[in-house]
Protein backbone atom coordinates (compact mmCIF):
# COMPACT_ATOMS: atom_id res chain seq x y z
CA UNK A 1 0.00 0.00 0.00
CA UNK A 2 1.25 3.53 -1.28
CA UNK A 3 2.07 5.95 1.77
CA UNK A 4 3.42 8.43 -0.90
CA UNK A 5 -0.03 10.54 -1.52
CA UNK A 6 1.09 11.57 -5.12
CA UNK A 7 2.54 7.73 -6.14
CA UNK A 8 0.40 7.09 -9.50
CA UNK A 9 -1.94 3.48 -9.53
CA UNK A 10 0.03 0.87 -9.90
CA UNK A 11 -1.56 -2.46 -11.78
CA UNK A 12 -2.88 -4.35 -8.81
CA UNK A 13 -5.37 -1.96 -8.55
CA UNK A 14 -4.80 -0.69 -4.94
CA UNK A 15 -6.08 2.94 -5.32
CA UNK A 16 -3.49 5.41 -4.13
CA UNK A 17 -4.00 7.10 -0.53
CA UNK A 18 -8.00 8.30 -0.39
CA UNK A 19 -7.13 11.79 -1.36
CA UNK A 20 -10.80 13.29 -3.12
CA UNK A 21 -9.80 16.28 -4.63
CA UNK A 22 -13.13 17.11 -5.88
CA UNK A 23 -16.34 16.27 -3.86
CA UNK A 24 -19.29 16.74 -6.09
CA UNK A 25 -22.32 17.07 -4.00
CA UNK A 26 -25.38 18.05 -6.00
CA UNK A 27 -28.97 17.77 -3.83
CA UNK A 28 -30.86 19.54 -6.67
CA UNK A 29 -30.13 20.90 -9.97
CA UNK A 30 -32.70 23.07 -12.12
CA UNK A 31 -32.47 24.49 -15.44
CA UNK A 32 -35.27 26.85 -15.15
CA UNK A 33 -37.77 24.73 -13.96
CA UNK A 34 -36.78 21.76 -15.08
CA UNK A 35 -35.20 19.71 -12.52
CA UNK A 36 -32.12 17.76 -14.30
CA UNK A 37 -30.15 15.61 -11.46
CA UNK A 38 -31.06 14.88 -7.97
CA UNK A 39 -29.04 13.13 -5.25
CA UNK A 40 -25.52 12.86 -6.51
CA UNK A 41 -22.57 12.58 -4.89
CA UNK A 42 -19.03 11.67 -6.57
CA UNK A 43 -15.78 12.13 -4.67
CA UNK A 44 -13.10 12.12 -7.43
CA UNK A 45 -9.82 10.67 -6.28
CA UNK A 46 -6.37 12.48 -6.98
CA UNK A 47 -4.43 10.85 -9.84
CA UNK A 48 -7.68 8.06 -10.71
CA UNK A 49 -9.86 8.00 -13.52
CA UNK A 50 -13.19 8.54 -12.47
CA UNK A 51 -16.10 7.44 -14.60
CA UNK A 52 -19.81 8.54 -15.08
CA UNK A 53 -21.69 6.71 -17.18
CA UNK A 54 -25.57 6.29 -17.68
CA UNK A 55 -28.29 6.35 -20.18
CA UNK A 56 -28.84 9.45 -22.17
CA UNK A 57 -30.28 12.48 -20.76
CA UNK A 58 -29.06 11.37 -17.11
CA UNK A 59 -27.39 14.31 -16.17
CA UNK A 60 -23.60 12.59 -16.54
CA UNK A 61 -22.55 15.46 -18.10
CA UNK A 62 -24.46 17.94 -16.46
CA UNK A 63 -22.83 16.93 -12.87
CA UNK A 64 -19.72 17.32 -15.50
CA UNK A 65 -19.73 20.63 -16.34
CA UNK A 66 -20.74 21.48 -12.99
CA UNK A 67 -17.36 20.77 -11.51
CA UNK A 68 -15.22 23.48 -13.58
CA UNK A 69 -18.86 25.99 -13.87
CA UNK A 70 -19.42 25.78 -17.64
CA UNK A 71 -22.90 25.67 -16.23
CA UNK A 72 -22.41 29.52 -15.44
CA UNK A 73 -23.08 29.65 -19.03
CA UNK A 74 -26.71 28.06 -19.20
CA UNK A 75 -29.34 30.47 -18.44
CA UNK A 76 -31.83 29.37 -15.46
CA UNK A 77 -29.05 27.11 -14.32
CA UNK A 78 -29.06 26.53 -10.17
CA UNK A 79 -28.27 24.29 -7.92
CA UNK A 80 -28.41 23.53 -4.05
CA UNK A 81 -25.64 21.40 -3.04
CA UNK A 82 -21.80 21.86 -3.03
CA UNK A 83 -18.87 21.11 -5.16
CA UNK A 84 -15.89 21.15 -3.08
CA UNK A 85 -12.25 21.36 -4.93
CA UNK A 86 -9.81 20.56 -2.03
CA UNK A 87 -11.86 21.16 0.40
CA UNK A 88 -13.38 24.48 -0.82
CA UNK A 89 -16.83 24.94 -2.39
CA UNK A 90 -16.42 26.69 -5.45
CA UNK A 91 -19.95 28.16 -5.92
CA UNK A 92 -19.33 30.31 -2.76
CA UNK A 93 -19.54 33.61 -4.37
CA UNK A 94 -16.30 34.82 -3.32
CA UNK A 95 -15.06 32.46 -6.11
CA UNK A 96 -14.22 33.09 -9.40
CA UNK A 97 -15.11 30.88 -12.13
CA UNK A 98 -12.43 32.02 -14.53
CA UNK A 99 -9.71 30.99 -11.65
CA UNK A 100 -11.65 27.76 -11.29
CA UNK A 101 -11.27 26.95 -14.68
CA UNK A 102 -7.66 27.12 -14.59
CA UNK A 103 -7.58 24.17 -12.26
CA UNK A 104 -9.51 22.45 -13.73
CA UNK A 105 -10.03 21.88 -17.27
CA UNK A 106 -12.56 20.70 -20.07
CA UNK A 107 -11.85 18.59 -22.92
CA UNK A 108 -15.38 18.28 -24.77
CA UNK A 109 -16.79 15.98 -27.38
CA UNK A 110 -16.32 17.65 -30.41
CA UNK A 111 -12.89 18.44 -31.06
CA UNK A 112 -12.77 22.25 -30.95
CA UNK A 113 -9.17 23.33 -32.00
CA UNK A 114 -9.55 27.03 -32.11
CA UNK A 115 -8.74 28.62 -36.10
CA UNK A 116 -5.44 29.79 -35.39
CA UNK A 117 -1.99 27.69 -35.80
CA UNK A 118 -1.11 24.78 -33.56
CA UNK A 119 1.26 26.18 -31.25
CA UNK A 120 -0.69 29.40 -30.99
CA UNK A 121 -3.91 26.58 -29.88
CA UNK A 122 -1.54 24.87 -27.24
CA UNK A 123 -0.08 28.30 -26.35
CA UNK A 124 -3.55 29.96 -25.69
CA UNK A 125 -3.90 28.71 -22.30
CA UNK A 126 -0.11 29.93 -21.10
CA UNK A 127 -1.27 33.48 -23.36
CA UNK A 128 -4.09 33.89 -21.12
CA UNK A 129 -2.32 33.83 -18.23
CA UNK A 130 0.27 36.04 -19.29
CA UNK A 131 3.11 33.21 -19.10
CA UNK A 132 6.59 35.18 -20.15
CA UNK A 133 8.82 32.12 -20.01
CA UNK A 134 9.70 30.07 -22.94
CA UNK A 135 6.74 28.93 -25.05
CA UNK A 136 7.42 26.99 -27.18
CA UNK A 137 9.38 24.81 -24.30
CA UNK A 138 5.74 24.59 -22.59
CA UNK A 139 3.87 23.98 -26.26
CA UNK A 140 6.49 20.92 -26.98
CA UNK A 141 5.87 19.13 -23.26
CA UNK A 142 2.62 19.45 -23.78
CA UNK A 143 2.34 18.20 -27.08
CA UNK A 144 4.41 15.38 -25.97
CA UNK A 145 2.09 14.77 -22.94
CA UNK A 146 -0.92 14.50 -25.46
CA UNK A 147 1.28 11.70 -27.71
CA UNK A 148 0.99 14.05 -30.51
CA UNK A 149 4.51 15.78 -30.54
CA UNK A 150 5.69 13.48 -32.92
CA UNK A 151 3.23 13.87 -35.54
CA UNK A 152 3.49 17.94 -35.74
CA UNK A 153 6.27 18.94 -34.46
CA UNK A 154 7.36 19.60 -38.16
CA UNK A 155 4.18 21.61 -38.70
CA UNK A 156 3.38 23.69 -36.05
CA UNK A 157 2.96 26.40 -37.61
CA UNK A 158 -0.27 24.71 -39.76
CA UNK A 159 -3.99 25.35 -38.54
CA UNK A 160 -4.98 23.27 -36.06
CA UNK A 161 -8.17 22.87 -38.05
CA UNK A 162 -5.96 20.86 -40.69
CA UNK A 163 -5.59 17.94 -38.56
CA UNK A 164 -7.66 14.52 -38.59
CA UNK A 165 -10.36 14.32 -35.70
CA UNK A 166 -8.31 11.92 -33.45
CA UNK A 167 -5.06 14.60 -33.85
CA UNK A 168 -7.97 17.35 -33.34
CA UNK A 169 -8.75 15.77 -29.96
CA UNK A 170 -5.38 15.51 -29.08
CA UNK A 171 -4.90 18.91 -29.45
CA UNK A 172 -7.48 20.14 -27.06
CA UNK A 173 -5.78 17.45 -24.62
CA UNK A 174 -2.65 19.25 -25.26
CA UNK A 175 -3.87 22.84 -24.59
CA UNK A 176 -5.78 21.72 -21.67
CA UNK A 177 -2.64 20.21 -20.21
CA UNK A 178 -0.24 23.16 -20.94
CA UNK A 179 -1.43 25.24 -18.00
CA UNK A 180 -0.98 22.25 -15.58
CA UNK A 181 -4.34 21.93 -14.34
CA UNK A 182 -5.37 19.55 -11.31
CA UNK A 183 -7.82 18.10 -12.38
CA UNK A 184 -9.06 17.22 -16.30
CA UNK A 185 -12.64 16.59 -17.20
CA UNK A 186 -13.46 14.63 -20.28
CA UNK A 187 -17.13 15.15 -21.79
CA UNK A 188 -17.62 12.00 -24.11
CA UNK A 189 -13.98 12.35 -25.52
CA UNK A 190 -14.04 9.37 -27.99
CA UNK A 191 -17.64 9.52 -29.13
CA UNK A 192 -16.50 11.62 -32.41
CA UNK A 193 -13.78 9.45 -33.08
CA UNK A 194 -12.71 5.71 -34.79
CA UNK A 195 -11.73 2.77 -32.96
CA UNK A 196 -7.95 3.46 -33.49
CA UNK A 197 -7.93 7.25 -32.64
CA UNK A 198 -10.28 6.04 -29.22
CA UNK A 199 -7.53 3.12 -28.53
CA UNK A 200 -4.64 6.15 -28.15
CA UNK A 201 -6.88 8.32 -26.16
CA UNK A 202 -7.70 5.80 -24.12
CA UNK A 203 -3.68 4.71 -24.01
CA UNK A 204 -3.06 8.30 -23.59
CA UNK A 205 -5.51 8.97 -20.31
CA UNK A 206 -4.02 6.41 -18.43
CA UNK A 207 -0.37 8.03 -18.88
CA UNK A 208 -2.07 11.07 -17.87
CA UNK A 209 -3.77 9.56 -14.79
CA UNK A 210 0.04 9.92 -12.98
CA UNK A 211 -0.06 13.64 -13.01
CA UNK A 212 -3.25 14.52 -13.62
CA UNK A 213 -7.03 13.90 -12.05
CA UNK A 214 -9.47 12.67 -14.61
CA UNK A 215 -12.79 12.63 -14.70
CA UNK A 216 -15.10 11.27 -18.06
CA UNK A 217 -18.38 10.90 -18.98
CA UNK A 218 -18.66 7.97 -21.39
CA UNK A 219 -21.32 5.99 -23.08
CA UNK A 220 -19.06 3.66 -24.11
CA UNK A 221 -19.37 1.09 -21.35
CA UNK A 222 -16.17 -0.90 -22.20
CA UNK A 223 -14.15 2.20 -22.45
CA UNK A 224 -15.31 2.74 -18.72
CA UNK A 225 -14.12 -0.73 -18.17
CA UNK A 226 -10.96 -0.51 -19.72
CA UNK A 227 -9.78 3.02 -18.02
CA UNK A 228 -11.25 4.24 -14.78
CA UNK A 229 -10.78 3.26 -11.73
CA UNK A 230 -14.13 4.31 -10.12
CA UNK A 231 -17.37 4.35 -11.96
CA UNK A 232 -20.42 6.39 -11.02
CA UNK A 233 -23.48 4.47 -12.62
CA UNK A 234 -26.79 7.44 -12.90
CA UNK A 235 -29.93 6.83 -14.22
CA UNK A 236 -33.27 8.89 -14.88
CA UNK A 237 -36.19 9.20 -12.75
CA UNK A 238 -39.49 10.02 -14.62
CA UNK A 239 -41.95 9.19 -11.32
CA UNK A 240 -42.66 12.65 -10.94
CA UNK A 241 -43.48 12.84 -14.54
CA UNK A 242 -39.79 15.11 -15.63
CA UNK A 243 -36.94 13.08 -16.36
CA UNK A 244 -34.35 13.62 -13.42
CA UNK A 245 -31.08 11.90 -13.53
CA UNK A 246 -29.58 10.59 -9.92
CA UNK A 247 -26.53 8.93 -9.07
CA UNK A 248 -27.51 4.91 -8.43
CA UNK A 249 -24.52 3.25 -7.67
CA UNK A 250 -20.69 4.56 -7.48
CA UNK A 251 -17.71 2.32 -6.52
CA UNK A 252 -14.54 0.76 -7.78
CA UNK A 253 -14.86 -0.10 -11.37
CA UNK A 254 -14.07 -3.59 -10.86
CA UNK A 255 -16.57 -4.20 -8.20
CA UNK A 256 -19.67 -2.29 -9.96
CA UNK A 257 -18.79 -4.14 -13.48
CA UNK A 258 -18.63 -7.64 -11.76
CA UNK A 259 -21.38 -7.52 -9.11
CA UNK A 260 -23.22 -4.31 -9.23
CA UNK A 261 -25.79 -4.21 -6.43
CA UNK A 262 -28.72 -2.65 -7.71
CA UNK A 263 -31.02 -3.74 -10.79
CA UNK A 264 -30.88 -0.35 -12.76
CA UNK A 265 -26.94 -1.27 -12.77
CA UNK A 266 -27.34 -4.87 -13.77
CA UNK A 267 -29.76 -4.08 -16.24
CA UNK A 268 -27.59 -1.43 -17.85
CA UNK A 269 -24.35 -3.24 -18.01
CA UNK A 270 -26.00 -6.07 -19.67
CA UNK A 271 -27.37 -3.94 -22.45
CA UNK A 272 -31.05 -4.06 -21.79
CA UNK A 273 -30.96 -0.42 -22.12
CA UNK A 274 -29.24 2.15 -23.35
CA UNK B 1 -57.48 -17.35 -60.58
CA UNK B 2 -54.63 -15.49 -59.41
CA UNK B 3 -52.36 -16.79 -62.96
CA UNK B 4 -54.88 -15.03 -65.09
CA UNK B 5 -54.20 -11.99 -63.29
CA UNK B 6 -50.85 -12.40 -63.42
CA UNK B 7 -50.79 -13.11 -67.50
CA UNK B 8 -52.59 -9.81 -67.67
CA UNK B 9 -50.16 -7.51 -66.10
CA UNK B 10 -47.36 -5.65 -67.38
CA UNK B 11 -43.55 -7.23 -67.80
CA UNK B 12 -42.10 -5.21 -65.33
CA UNK B 13 -44.54 -6.63 -62.36
CA UNK B 14 -42.80 -10.20 -63.14
CA UNK B 15 -39.31 -9.87 -61.24
CA UNK B 16 -38.26 -12.88 -63.04
CA UNK B 17 -38.48 -11.07 -66.76
CA UNK B 18 -35.73 -8.72 -67.50
CA UNK B 19 -36.02 -5.36 -66.50
CA UNK B 20 -37.57 -2.74 -69.45
CA UNK B 21 -34.87 -0.50 -69.52
CA UNK B 22 -36.55 2.27 -71.65
CA UNK B 23 -37.98 3.05 -69.01
CA UNK B 24 -34.66 3.60 -67.38
CA UNK B 25 -33.77 6.48 -69.69
CA UNK B 26 -33.94 10.08 -70.08
CA UNK B 27 -36.67 11.28 -71.86
CA UNK B 28 -38.45 14.47 -72.47
CA UNK B 29 -41.77 12.76 -73.04
CA UNK B 30 -42.44 12.30 -69.24
CA UNK B 31 -43.96 15.51 -67.94
CA UNK B 32 -42.14 15.37 -65.07
CA UNK B 33 -38.71 15.23 -66.71
CA UNK B 34 -39.63 18.02 -69.37
CA UNK B 35 -40.85 20.43 -66.32
CA UNK B 36 -37.57 19.90 -64.58
CA UNK B 37 -35.46 20.94 -67.86
CA UNK B 38 -37.55 23.62 -68.66
CA UNK B 39 -37.56 25.12 -65.51
CA UNK B 40 -33.79 24.63 -64.97
CA UNK B 41 -33.56 26.39 -68.61
CA UNK B 42 -35.70 28.86 -67.10
CA UNK B 43 -32.91 29.43 -64.17
CA UNK B 44 -30.44 30.03 -66.26
CA UNK B 45 -31.76 32.27 -68.77
CA UNK B 46 -32.37 34.47 -65.96
CA UNK B 47 -29.68 34.10 -64.27
CA UNK B 48 -27.63 35.15 -67.91
CA UNK B 49 -30.24 38.14 -67.64
CA UNK B 50 -29.25 39.49 -64.55
CA UNK B 51 -25.89 39.61 -65.43
CA UNK B 52 -26.38 41.86 -68.31
CA UNK B 53 -26.83 44.76 -66.57
CA UNK B 54 -23.84 44.32 -64.99
CA UNK B 55 -21.27 43.54 -68.02
CA UNK B 56 -23.10 46.17 -70.05
CA UNK B 57 -22.14 48.13 -67.91
CA UNK B 58 -18.24 47.56 -67.04
CA UNK B 59 -18.01 47.14 -71.42
CA UNK B 60 -19.61 50.80 -71.50
CA UNK B 61 -17.12 51.82 -68.75
CA UNK B 62 -14.31 50.04 -70.56
CA UNK B 63 -14.68 51.78 -73.10
CA UNK B 64 -15.97 55.07 -73.20
CA UNK B 65 -13.58 55.62 -70.10
CA UNK B 66 -10.41 53.38 -71.07
CA UNK B 67 -10.11 55.68 -73.85
CA UNK B 68 -9.21 58.97 -71.63
CA UNK B 69 -7.48 57.07 -69.29
CA UNK B 70 -3.94 57.90 -69.29
CA UNK B 71 -0.79 59.11 -66.55
CA UNK B 72 -2.13 63.01 -67.06
CA UNK B 73 -6.08 61.81 -65.68
CA UNK B 74 -3.80 61.25 -62.38
CA UNK B 75 -1.76 63.89 -62.20
CA UNK B 76 -3.30 66.89 -63.25
CA UNK B 77 -6.06 69.17 -61.82
CA UNK B 78 -9.54 69.54 -63.49
CA UNK B 79 -9.67 71.64 -66.38
CA UNK B 80 -12.56 74.55 -66.68
CA UNK B 81 -14.72 75.12 -69.93
CA UNK B 82 -13.37 75.03 -73.10
CA UNK B 83 -9.87 73.84 -71.78
CA UNK B 84 -8.28 70.61 -73.31
CA UNK B 85 -6.56 68.11 -71.29
CA UNK B 86 -6.64 67.92 -67.57
CA UNK B 87 -7.19 65.21 -65.12
CA UNK B 88 -8.65 64.45 -61.68
CA UNK B 89 -6.13 63.37 -59.42
CA UNK B 90 -7.53 65.53 -56.54
CA UNK B 91 -10.77 63.94 -57.13
CA UNK B 92 -9.09 60.59 -56.51
CA UNK B 93 -7.13 61.94 -53.72
CA UNK B 94 -10.14 63.52 -52.57
CA UNK B 95 -12.43 60.35 -52.62
CA UNK B 96 -9.93 58.66 -50.58
CA UNK B 97 -9.13 60.57 -48.30
CA UNK B 98 -13.11 61.04 -47.12
CA UNK B 99 -13.46 57.19 -47.57
CA UNK B 100 -10.33 56.50 -45.68
CA UNK B 101 -11.13 59.04 -42.93
CA UNK B 102 -14.76 57.39 -42.62
CA UNK B 103 -12.92 53.93 -42.29
CA UNK B 104 -11.13 55.41 -39.28
CA UNK B 105 -14.35 56.42 -37.66
CA UNK B 106 -16.71 53.58 -38.17
CA UNK B 107 -14.35 50.28 -37.99
CA UNK B 108 -13.51 51.00 -34.03
CA UNK B 109 -16.71 51.77 -33.21
CA UNK B 110 -18.83 49.50 -35.81
CA UNK B 111 -16.79 46.23 -33.90
CA UNK B 112 -17.28 47.41 -30.93
CA UNK B 113 -20.81 48.13 -31.00
CA UNK B 114 -21.05 44.56 -32.89
CA UNK B 115 -19.05 42.78 -30.11
CA UNK B 116 -21.67 44.23 -27.77
CA UNK B 117 -24.33 43.11 -29.41
CA UNK B 118 -23.24 39.42 -30.07
CA UNK B 119 -22.46 39.47 -26.13
CA UNK B 120 -25.72 40.66 -25.06
CA UNK B 121 -27.82 39.94 -27.96
CA UNK B 122 -31.20 39.28 -26.25
CA UNK B 123 -30.77 42.40 -24.24
CA UNK B 124 -33.06 45.31 -24.55
CA UNK B 125 -30.67 47.53 -25.23
CA UNK B 126 -29.11 45.81 -27.65
CA UNK B 127 -32.51 45.16 -29.38
CA UNK B 128 -32.88 48.85 -30.17
CA UNK B 129 -29.10 49.30 -31.28
CA UNK B 130 -29.77 46.75 -33.63
CA UNK B 131 -33.22 48.11 -34.81
CA UNK B 132 -31.90 51.49 -35.41
CA UNK B 133 -28.64 49.97 -37.39
CA UNK B 134 -31.70 47.92 -39.46
CA UNK B 135 -33.62 51.31 -40.40
CA UNK B 136 -30.20 53.38 -40.95
CA UNK B 137 -29.06 50.85 -43.72
CA UNK B 138 -31.92 52.41 -45.58
CA UNK B 139 -31.11 55.89 -44.86
CA UNK B 140 -31.19 58.14 -47.73
CA UNK B 141 -28.20 59.00 -48.31
CA UNK B 142 -29.00 62.77 -49.17
CA UNK B 143 -30.45 63.24 -45.68
CA UNK B 144 -27.06 62.17 -44.39
CA UNK B 145 -25.51 64.80 -46.48
CA UNK B 146 -28.09 67.10 -44.80
CA UNK B 147 -27.39 65.86 -41.28
CA UNK B 148 -23.77 66.50 -41.51
CA UNK B 149 -24.38 70.19 -43.24
CA UNK B 150 -26.82 70.96 -40.29
CA UNK B 151 -23.96 69.44 -37.37
CA UNK B 152 -20.57 70.27 -39.18
CA UNK B 153 -20.86 72.56 -42.21
CA UNK B 154 -23.00 75.56 -40.00
CA UNK B 155 -20.97 74.46 -36.85
CA UNK B 156 -17.59 74.92 -38.51
CA UNK B 157 -18.24 77.83 -40.89
CA UNK B 158 -17.59 76.06 -44.47
CA UNK B 159 -17.38 72.93 -46.27
CA UNK B 160 -14.77 70.60 -45.65
CA UNK B 161 -13.41 66.95 -46.03
CA UNK B 162 -14.50 66.29 -42.64
CA UNK B 163 -17.69 66.66 -43.39
CA UNK B 164 -18.03 64.59 -45.91
CA UNK B 165 -16.28 61.98 -44.57
CA UNK B 166 -18.67 62.23 -40.94
CA UNK B 167 -21.66 61.97 -43.96
CA UNK B 168 -20.17 59.06 -45.24
CA UNK B 169 -20.19 57.30 -41.95
CA UNK B 170 -23.58 58.14 -41.18
CA UNK B 171 -23.69 55.73 -44.55
CA UNK B 172 -20.96 52.88 -43.20
CA UNK B 173 -21.61 52.11 -39.87
CA UNK B 174 -25.25 50.11 -39.69
CA UNK B 175 -23.64 47.88 -41.95
CA UNK B 176 -20.63 47.16 -40.32
CA UNK B 177 -22.49 46.86 -37.50
CA UNK B 178 -24.63 44.61 -38.62
CA UNK B 179 -22.27 42.41 -40.72
CA UNK B 180 -19.70 42.08 -38.03
CA UNK B 181 -22.07 41.42 -35.84
CA UNK B 182 -23.53 38.33 -37.76
CA UNK B 183 -19.63 37.80 -38.44
CA UNK B 184 -18.78 36.95 -34.55
CA UNK B 185 -21.92 35.46 -34.25
CA UNK B 186 -21.01 32.79 -36.50
CA UNK B 187 -18.10 31.79 -34.99
CA UNK B 188 -18.91 28.20 -33.86
CA UNK B 189 -20.25 27.80 -30.59
CA UNK B 190 -18.15 25.29 -29.53
CA UNK B 191 -14.93 27.34 -29.79
CA UNK B 192 -16.27 30.28 -27.55
CA UNK B 193 -17.10 27.10 -25.34
CA UNK B 194 -13.46 25.64 -25.50
CA UNK B 195 -11.95 29.31 -24.67
CA UNK B 196 -14.10 29.39 -21.78
CA UNK B 197 -13.33 26.27 -20.81
CA UNK B 198 -9.07 27.05 -20.49
CA UNK B 199 -10.21 29.91 -18.03
CA UNK B 200 -10.45 32.96 -20.48
CA UNK B 201 -12.67 35.96 -19.39
CA UNK B 202 -15.74 37.08 -21.58
CA UNK B 203 -13.43 39.61 -23.21
CA UNK B 204 -9.97 37.63 -23.64
CA UNK B 205 -12.78 35.12 -25.47
CA UNK B 206 -14.08 38.30 -27.33
CA UNK B 207 -10.20 39.56 -28.30
CA UNK B 208 -8.34 36.05 -28.39
CA UNK B 209 -11.15 34.22 -30.22
CA UNK B 210 -14.19 35.57 -31.76
CA UNK B 211 -12.86 38.83 -33.44
CA UNK B 212 -9.36 36.94 -34.98
CA UNK B 213 -11.82 34.12 -36.12
CA UNK B 214 -14.55 36.54 -37.59
CA UNK B 215 -12.70 38.98 -39.40
CA UNK B 216 -13.07 37.47 -43.00
CA UNK B 217 -16.63 38.09 -42.21
CA UNK B 218 -16.12 41.62 -40.80
CA UNK B 219 -13.72 42.38 -43.34
CA UNK B 220 -16.24 41.52 -45.96
CA UNK B 221 -18.55 43.94 -44.75
CA UNK B 222 -16.22 47.07 -44.36
CA UNK B 223 -15.79 46.46 -48.02
CA UNK B 224 -19.50 46.48 -48.43
CA UNK B 225 -19.51 49.50 -46.69
CA UNK B 226 -16.50 51.23 -48.41
CA UNK B 227 -17.97 50.41 -52.37
CA UNK B 228 -20.81 52.45 -51.48
CA UNK B 229 -19.28 55.11 -49.67
CA UNK B 230 -16.94 55.43 -52.38
CA UNK B 231 -19.80 56.07 -54.81
CA UNK B 232 -22.63 58.24 -52.66
CA UNK B 233 -22.49 61.87 -54.72
CA UNK B 234 -25.22 63.19 -52.58
CA UNK B 235 -24.00 63.62 -49.31
CA UNK B 236 -21.10 64.84 -50.37
CA UNK B 237 -22.78 67.59 -52.46
CA UNK B 238 -23.75 69.83 -49.24
CA UNK B 239 -20.41 69.11 -47.09
CA UNK B 240 -17.60 68.50 -49.09
CA UNK B 241 -18.86 70.25 -52.21
CA UNK B 242 -16.08 70.55 -54.89
CA UNK B 243 -12.77 71.73 -55.51
CA UNK B 244 -10.32 72.24 -58.77
CA UNK B 245 -7.32 71.91 -56.45
CA UNK B 246 -5.50 70.16 -54.60
CA UNK B 247 -5.80 69.16 -51.51
CA UNK B 248 -2.07 69.60 -50.43
CA UNK B 249 -0.98 72.66 -50.02
CA UNK B 250 2.04 74.43 -48.01
CA UNK B 251 2.75 70.68 -46.87
CA UNK B 252 -0.13 70.05 -45.02
CA UNK B 253 -3.94 68.16 -45.76
CA UNK B 254 -6.49 70.85 -45.90
CA UNK B 255 -9.19 68.72 -44.38
CA UNK B 256 -11.16 71.93 -43.51
CA UNK B 257 -11.83 72.73 -47.14
CA UNK B 258 -13.96 71.82 -50.19
CA UNK B 259 -12.47 68.89 -51.51
CA UNK B 260 -13.13 67.15 -54.76
CA UNK B 261 -14.40 63.60 -54.79
CA UNK B 262 -14.91 60.91 -58.27
CA UNK B 263 -18.54 60.89 -57.58
CA UNK B 264 -19.20 64.91 -57.62
CA UNK B 265 -16.89 65.35 -60.37
CA UNK B 266 -18.62 62.74 -62.48
CA UNK B 267 -22.25 64.69 -61.57
CA UNK B 268 -20.34 67.97 -62.30
CA UNK B 269 -18.58 66.89 -65.51
CA UNK B 270 -21.40 64.69 -67.04
CA UNK B 271 -23.76 67.09 -67.76
CA UNK B 272 -21.58 69.42 -69.45
CA UNK B 273 -21.78 70.40 -72.73
CA UNK B 274 -18.06 70.06 -73.67
CA UNK B 275 -16.86 66.70 -74.66
CA UNK B 276 -14.06 66.82 -72.82
CA UNK B 277 -15.63 67.23 -69.43
CA UNK B 278 -17.86 64.13 -70.73
CA UNK B 279 -14.59 62.31 -71.60
CA UNK B 280 -13.20 62.36 -68.21
CA UNK B 281 -16.67 62.01 -66.42
CA UNK B 282 -16.23 58.54 -68.17
CA UNK B 283 -12.73 57.83 -67.10
CA UNK B 284 -14.09 59.14 -63.78
CA UNK B 285 -16.65 56.61 -63.60
CA UNK B 286 -13.85 53.72 -64.97
CA UNK B 287 -11.27 54.79 -61.96
CA UNK B 288 -14.36 54.92 -59.77
CA UNK B 289 -15.52 51.06 -60.41
CA UNK B 290 -11.84 50.25 -61.10
CA UNK B 291 -11.08 51.77 -56.86
CA UNK B 292 -14.02 49.71 -55.64
CA UNK B 293 -13.10 46.02 -57.00
CA UNK B 294 -9.33 46.48 -55.71
CA UNK B 295 -10.77 47.53 -51.84
CA UNK B 296 -12.95 44.00 -52.45
CA UNK B 297 -9.58 42.44 -54.31
CA UNK B 298 -7.53 43.50 -51.17
CA UNK B 299 -10.18 42.84 -48.51
CA UNK B 300 -10.83 39.43 -49.95
CA UNK B 301 -7.24 38.48 -49.83
CA UNK B 302 -6.78 39.78 -46.71
CA UNK B 303 -9.66 37.19 -45.15
CA UNK B 304 -8.49 34.28 -47.19
CA UNK B 305 -5.41 34.35 -44.88
CA UNK B 306 -7.90 33.03 -41.96
CA UNK B 307 -10.39 30.45 -43.51
CA UNK B 308 -11.84 28.50 -40.96
CA UNK B 309 -11.92 25.28 -43.15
Amino acid sequence: MATNPVSPIDDDDQPAVANVVVDCQIRELYYGTFKAVRDTTIPVQKNSITAFIGPSGCGKSTVLRCINRMNDLVRGFRFEGQIRFRGRDIYEPAIDPVAVRRFIGMVFQQPNPFATSIFNNVAFGLRLNGYKGNKADKVEQALRGAALWEEVKDKLHKSGLSLSGGQQQRLCIARAIATEPEVLLMDEPCSALDPIATRKIEELMLELRKKYTIAIVTHNLQQAQRVADYTGFLYVDTTEGGRTGYLVEFGESKQLFNSPQHKHTQDYIRGEFS
Amino acid sequence: MATADLNKKPIVADPLAGVNFAQLEHSLRRPRTLMDFLLNALITLMTLSALIPLFSVVWMLALRGGRRLSVAVFTQLPPSALEAGGGFGNAIVGTLLMVGIAVLFTVPIGIMTAIYLAQNHHGKLAGVVRFAAKVLTGFPSILAGVFAYGAIVLATGGYSALAGAIALSILMLPTIVLTSEDAIRMVPSRMKEASIGLGATSTQTVWMVLLPTAIPGILTGVMLAVARAAGETAPLLFTALFSNYWLWVHGHAQLMRPTASLAVLIYNFAGMPFDNQVELAWAAALVLVLLVLAANLIGRSLSSQQNVQ
